[in-house]
């Protein structure tokens, strides 16, 4: 993409001599990659060419007429011939549109008067039917008609007539709004929705003075990245529900960070005013998100300023059984206390945590807790997936990158749905996908071709629940997706709760010798592996079964690492349950999200000493003996490591808070036990990382877990009460459950954003025509889904799946599968009609939290 | 004077239909073009030396020479019957008498660029005409002029007829293509050329009613017989639409080149006891004349020589009773109403000029805002996406030229010193202003 050279750089490394064209600049010589358009050839002299509907991430259009340039071409005699057009008149060029040619002379403003008075005379066009209401319009200060109105327009207007005014604002989404009168007409808003999100129901309509940027009355604007369309309005016709009225861009302080809702380590920039980020907006980062970033990264910011925010240590009383608030020293001492008392103890960490600080974690189990009961995965999760993970992911290079998927011959999606867990992920694929030559063909094992499958095209492998094992299998000897060294598989993390299907994928790759990467939803996943969070796995994805491994990092821990067999989050919690294990250190863990969110609960309160790390309260924070409040990502520095393995740092951005990272609470621990973590920053906790490595060894060997017969698999028990099919209420079908969930839920971390969470997707479940048809329901309508633990009412909707196959979001609008109805992925789920007739109007209302005998929804 | 072709039978009985026009000659053309290669054919209309009757006057052989015919994609043929240019009146005419002329041409055109399917794209208004050429489509396919096997070549054709909705901007050839596939009409960035990547990203040739109801004729009787007509570099006849203030306004077919002072006898001259104030060469975007020009031949060459353009060839006439102003503001009104609002200048000037023009027609202003004007259309003509942003100049900068002193006039009496009712057709003739 990027297009170097002026004539100083052209003999630097990696651009091809023969590819480049010259052309002479406002006089100056410039060679460029052939097919670079000359407004950006023009950048790289220096010269700022105006612009409105140019992007140099969408495809040319050629609208606003503000780049306009003199441009000379050699003709065949060789003389250069000025573009005319009309009879006798130069025909300045749309610099946006037009590639360079050999030879060809450009004038731009600053050597061509023409091409100046062209630009002078769009610009007051532009500036006719526009409000001037930037003394109140969000994008004063920071907007590109405003600046170049300055740059390259007159002073004074010469309209006095009547501009063309519009009722104000209107809603292109919930979040998203239109001031239709601020409008250039650019078209990047619609261009954006069509060409890299692929979200259709924005549009332009109308013509002339009156075109505006539409919507469709029978379909929403729907957008898993609808908030890019604010970022790149060249002017403040579209604003965010949020921001909107909130500051102004000089009063702000802006940080370059990294968002911390996925695991693609989006870069972002936060900007802050009075020790509060007041929105987000997408960094510019070629190698990972490019200039996009998701609704959620963008959004799901006022989370750590909610009234339940943790701000002081928090103790058990003894007497009164209470929690109260302590010190510092004293929660420290508390917690060293309980956790020596205790003999035993675990450390459950979950998806917030930055590399430093589960360094820290991992470090505090094996060289405080003398342990190595610790394990970062917060979601269900097998044995099977941690051999996985050993073996193939913890502490390898980077081997496939957001750029490698663009060159890849073929890519595999497996247990993943990148436009609902992995955003920057999904936008990579579907730009791959709409590549004019050399795309690469792309595959995914999934239940049903979901909206983002659509849109990038994907071959989808339909597969129920529990079959992939097989259909991966199959994958290596599929002729049509020819998968080899040049072909990547991408994996999911919720591919952990099929047994074999993690080996089964060990096996293809290396078959086919195609890159593996795992993709995991949460941004601390990925870095929280290599960093040790894992009972069998050291720093680097050192195997703590290898001797060697240990004494590795036994050198700089000064300790004999233990080599202790190791329980995962479920082992850890059973065992706590049943007082074999006397503490447990929980950091980020929502119980909500494990497999059996009853029994995680009821071992939290069983634990003998329960210490929480915590950012606000939860279910883990009540129960605690001790409660550290911890900093959330803007209030202290680290990184996250994505799913490439990348390590993406970010410092902190609230440079006034005292909010204290998780590495310096667990110091303090460290220090009153005894044995001191050694380091108790951020920085202390990365250069110790950085010291130990990566580890070159022998790795773990691949999981090699045979799937589960046909049919008896699944689900552990919860359904299989009633066999009925029909009874006299409603048609009741028995299914399995497929489920995700969705980028916009009900996650902790994107509490406080109304509009952001108006915008998104009703609950709905998906069921094939054939299961709707045989349930008597049409999509829109209400259905029940239930287990003989609970039930809860959904939207329905169609898609391809499976007859016997229901597809519900894992947790959204206060439905939680998990926790309400003790579902996950395999289990068997019962849908029924749903008989109150007075439901089927109110879809836009979130369906009805979950609770036995819910039937109706208020 | 008069050299009638496509107008040739328009007064025969029942003209429009099969029979009548076979009885006339009628796809004699067809069956001559069959048998000759398709380049042959296209080199035939190169060689007649036949320009684009929609406005440009590109020649129509070459365009059909640039179709490459080694690109596997489907070839089409698109002819352009959206005639919506203010005073413009000949498509429509000739498809409403002869439609099976335009359906001949149709047949020959795509069997030279071997275009297996055709469109006629007509403009949505015009319903009579669209019937017209329905029911001679369909005719055409009954006697086998259409579809498979043509007449035992071997070579098929299907044509559709499709009815735009009514825009103006649909004349221009990509907005046309892009309404065609569906989608709104606004025009399409250049390159790539329809006739590399037009219809459904294939190669088209996108033509005029006039000009490929002009290919029977051609392939009849030979490319020297049609260059025989015209001047040396506008060859042929064509039509001309004569209206306004004449005696006799409408469709007169003449070689190219002849004058207005020939046309006008023709249609009787300007209406009685009135002189030729000012007209329109060829519609309302081309830029108006006055009587100084009524010598200068109506052909490409003498037309832009003396600074306007041919155009559509739409004549209309105003006599000494018009107010340019108001006439001038009429058409800007059309303009505005009729751009897409793709580009700006196009978009946002004429939704200026209007207002301005509207102030000066009230006698409100200076003389600066007319320089101002002059500017403002500077600012547009050249800087359009398109040429209609183009056209809405014409009328603006050619009016100020030749009556600024009119203009004038407006501010010094406050208001238009003329009344309007004498310009109407029903006005009392020889009454005074």
């Amino acid at each position: 993409m990027t297009a170097v050279a002026s004539t100083t750089s052209t003999d630097g490394k990696g651009v091809e001599r023969t590819d480049l064209v010259s052309l002479t600049i406002d006089g100056i010589d410039v060679s460029v990659p052939k097919g670079t358009l000359v407004i950006r050839a023009a950048e790289q002299i220096g010269v700022q060419i105006p612009r409105f509907c140019d992007h140099p991430l969408l495809a040319p259009v050629g609208a606003c007429r503000q780049c306009l340039v003199e441009i000379a071409m050699p003709g065949p005699d060789g003389e250069l011939k000025t573009m005319m057009g009309p009879p006798g008149r130069v025909k300045p060029q749309a610099s946006c549109t037009m590639p360079v040619s050999e030879g060809m002379q450009v004038k731009t403003q600053i050597s061509s008067p023409v091409a100046d008075k062209a630009q002078h005379g769009v610009m007051e066009q532009l500036l006719i039917n526009h409000p001037l209401d930037c003394p109140v319009c969000d994008k004063g200060g920071e907007c590109p008609l405003q600046n170049q109105a300055m740059t390259n327009g007159r002073g004074e207007t010469r309209f006095t007539e009547v501009k063309r005014t519009f009722p104000k604002p209107i809603n292109i989404s919930a979040q998203v709004l239109l001031d239709r009168e601020r409008c250039v007409l650019c078209a990047r808003c619609t261009r954006f929705s069509e060409q890299i999100a692929g979200d259709p129901f924005i549009a332009l309509v109308e013509r002339g003075a009156l075109q505006q940027v539409g919507i469709y009355e029978k379909e929403p604007y729907r957008s898993n990245f609808a908030g890019n369309v604010i970022q790149i309005c060249p002017v403040g016709a579209l604003t965010s529900a949020d921001y909107r009225f909130r500051a102004r861009p000089f009063d702000l302080v802006s940080t370059p960070s990294v968002a911390e809702h996925d695991s693609c380590g989006s870069a972002i920039r936060v900007d802050h005013r009075r020790g509060k980020p007041v929105r987000r907006l997408a960094g510019n980062d070629p190698e990972v998100n490019e200039e996009w970033i998701t609704d959620k990264d963008r959004f799901a910011l006022h989370y750590a300023g909610q009234s339940d925010r943790l701000t002081h240590p928090l103790v058990r009383d003894e007497e009164t059984g209470e929690l109260r608030g302590a010190s510092w020293p004293e929660a420290f001492a508390l917690a060293a206390r309980g956790l020596q008392a205790a003999g035993t103890a675990g450390v459950l960490t979950g998806g917030r945590l930055t590399r430093e600080d589960a360094y820290a974690y991992a470090k505090f189990a094996r060289v405080c807790l003398g342990t190595n009961d610790i394990d970062f995965r917060s979601r269900p999760h097998s044995a099977e997936e941690a051999q996985f993970l050993a073996a193939r992911v913890a502490g390898r290079p980077m081997d496939v990158t957001f750029g490698a998927l663009e060159k890849a011959t073929a890519i595999v999606l497996l247990g993943l749905e990148p436009e609902e867990e992995a955003g920057a992920l999904f936008l990579r694929l579907r730009k791959a996908s709409r590549a004019s030559k050399g795309r690469p063909r792309i595959f995914a094992v999934a239940p049903f071709t979901s909206r983002g499958l659509g849109k990038m095209k994907a071959t989808v492998v339909r597969t129920a629940p529990g079959a992939e094992p097989a259909a991966i299998e199959a994958l290596a000897h599929d002729g049509e997706l020819a998968l080899d060294g040049g072909g990547v598989i991408l994996v999911g993390e919720r591919l952990a709760t099929v047994p074999g299907a993690l080996s089964a994928v060990a096996v293809l790759a290396s078959q086919t010798g195609a890159k593996l990467a795992w993709v995991p939803r949460r941004a601390g996943d990925r870095g929280a592996l290599d960093a040790g969070c894992l009972g069998g796995v050291l720093p680097g994805g050192r195997p703590s079964a290898d001797a060697a491994a240990r004494v590795d990092v036994g050198a700089v821990w000064g300790i004999d690492v233990t080599d202790a067999p190791w329980r995962d989050t479920t082992g850890m919690l059973t065992s706590a349950a049943a007082g074999r294990l006397g503490a447990l250190v929980v950091a980020g863990v929502d119980l909500d999200d494990l497999d059996d969110p009853a029994g995680a609960r009821a071992a939290v309160e069983a634990a003998g000493f329960v210490v929480s790390l915590e950012i606000r309260e939860s279910a883990v924070t009540r129960r605690a003996d001790v409660v550290l409040p911890v900093a959330p990502p803007a209030e202290k520095s680290g990184s996250f490591m994505t799913w490439e393995g990348r390590v993406r740092p970010f410092p902190k951005v609230l440079t006034g808070s005292n909010a204290i990272a998780d590495v310096r609470a667990l110091a303090g621990i460290a220090d009153e036990l005894g044995r001191p973590l050694g380091f108790k920053t951020p920085q202390g906790a990365a250069a110790e990382l950085d010291e130990l490595g990566r580890w070159d060894g022998v790795r773990a060997a691949d999981p090699a877990v045979p799937p589960a017969s046909s049919d008896g698999q699944g689900d552990t028990g919860s359904t299989g009460s009633t066999g009925a099919t029909a009874d006299g209420v409603g048609t009741r079908h028995r299914m399995r459950l497929t489920t995700w969930k969705t980028m916009v839920g009900d996650g902790p971390m994107q509490d406080g954003d109304p509009a952001y969470h108006a915008s998104g997707p009703t609950p709905t479940v998906l069921l094939s025509e054939t299961a709707l048809d045989a349930l008597g329901v049409v999509v829109g309508e209400p259905v029940q889904l239930s287990t003989d633990q609970g039930s809860a009412v959904f939207q329905v909707g169609v898609g391809d799946l499976d007859d016997d196959v229901v597809w519900a979001p894992t947790s959204s609008g206060g439905v939680n599968l998990g926790r309400d109805l003790g579902a996950g992925a395999g289990s068997e789920v019962t849908v029924s009609r749903v008989q109150a007739p007075a439901m089927a109007a109110s879809p836009a209302s979130p369906a009805s939290p979950a609770s036995t005998e819910t039937t109706g929804a208020s | 004077m008069l050299t009638p072709v496509l107008s040739d039978n328009w007064d025969a009985d029942r003209a429009w239909t099969l029979p009548s026009y076979e009885r006339g000659g009628g796809y004699r053309g067809v069956r001559k073009a069959l048998r000759m290669q398709p380049d042959e054919v296209v080199q035939l209309v190169k060689d007649s030396g036949l320009r684009g009757r929609g406005g440009a006057g590109f020649p129509t052989g070459m365009k059909w020479g640039f179709i490459p015919q080694d690109n596997p994609k489907p070839k089409y043929l698109v002819v352009n019957a959206d005639e919506s240019e203010p005073g413009t009146c000949k498509d429509i005419p000739l498809m409403l008498a002869s439609p099976h002329t335009l359906v001949e041409g149709v047949i020959i055109s795509s069997y030279a660029i071997r275009a297996n399917t055709a469109f006629i794209y007509v403009r949505g208004e015009v319903l009579h005409v669209v019937r017209r050429l329905q029911a001679a489509v369909a005719e055409a396919y009954a006697a086998g002029y259409l579809g498979k096997n043509i007449e035992g070549s071997g070579y098929d054709l299907d044509l559709v007829v499709h009815v735009g909705a009514g825009a103006y901007i649909c004349g221009e050839e990509t907005a046309l293509l892009d309404s065609l596939e569906g989608r709104r009409g606004q025009p399409r960035l250049r390159p790539p050329f329809p006739a590399v990547a037009g219809l459904y990203a294939s190669p088209t040739v996108i033509n005029n009613v006039e000009s490929i109801a002009s290919v029977p004729s051609i392939v009849a009787n030979g490319a020297e017989w049609f260059s025989s007509m015209g001047t040396e570099r506008s060859k042929g006849m064509t039509l001309y639409s004569i209206s306004g203030h004449v005696k006799r306004p409408g469709q007169f077919e003449a070689p190219l080149g002849i004058t207005l002072r020939q046309l006008l006898d023709l249609a009787g001259g300007v209406r009685e006891g009135h002189q030729l104030k000012f007209w329109t060469p060829g519609g309302s975007s081309t830029p108006l004349l006055t009587a100084e020009h009524l010598d200068v031949p109506l052909d490409y060459e003498a037309i832009g020589k003396a600074g306007s353009m041919l155009g559509t060839k739409a004549l209309q006439i105003f006599d000494e009773t018009t107010c340019v102003v108001r006439a001038v503001l009429r058409w800007t009104e059309f303009y505005k109403h009729e751009s897409c609002g793709k580009c700006t200048p196009c978009r946002e000037g004429t939704w200026w000029m209007v207002q301005v023009l509207a102030r000066l027609e009230r006698g409100q202003g200076s003389e600066t805002d007319l320089e101002q004007l002059l500017d403002q259309c500077d600012n547009i003509l050249g800087r359009s996406f398109c040429a209609l942003g183009d056209g809405a100049t014409s009328p603006i900068t050619s009016s100020i030229e030749y009556f600024r002193d009119e203009y004038l006039d407006h501010l010094r009496q406050g208001g238009c010193p003329f009344d309007p009712a004498a310009s109407t057709l029903f006005a009392t003739v020889g009454a005074d202003a």
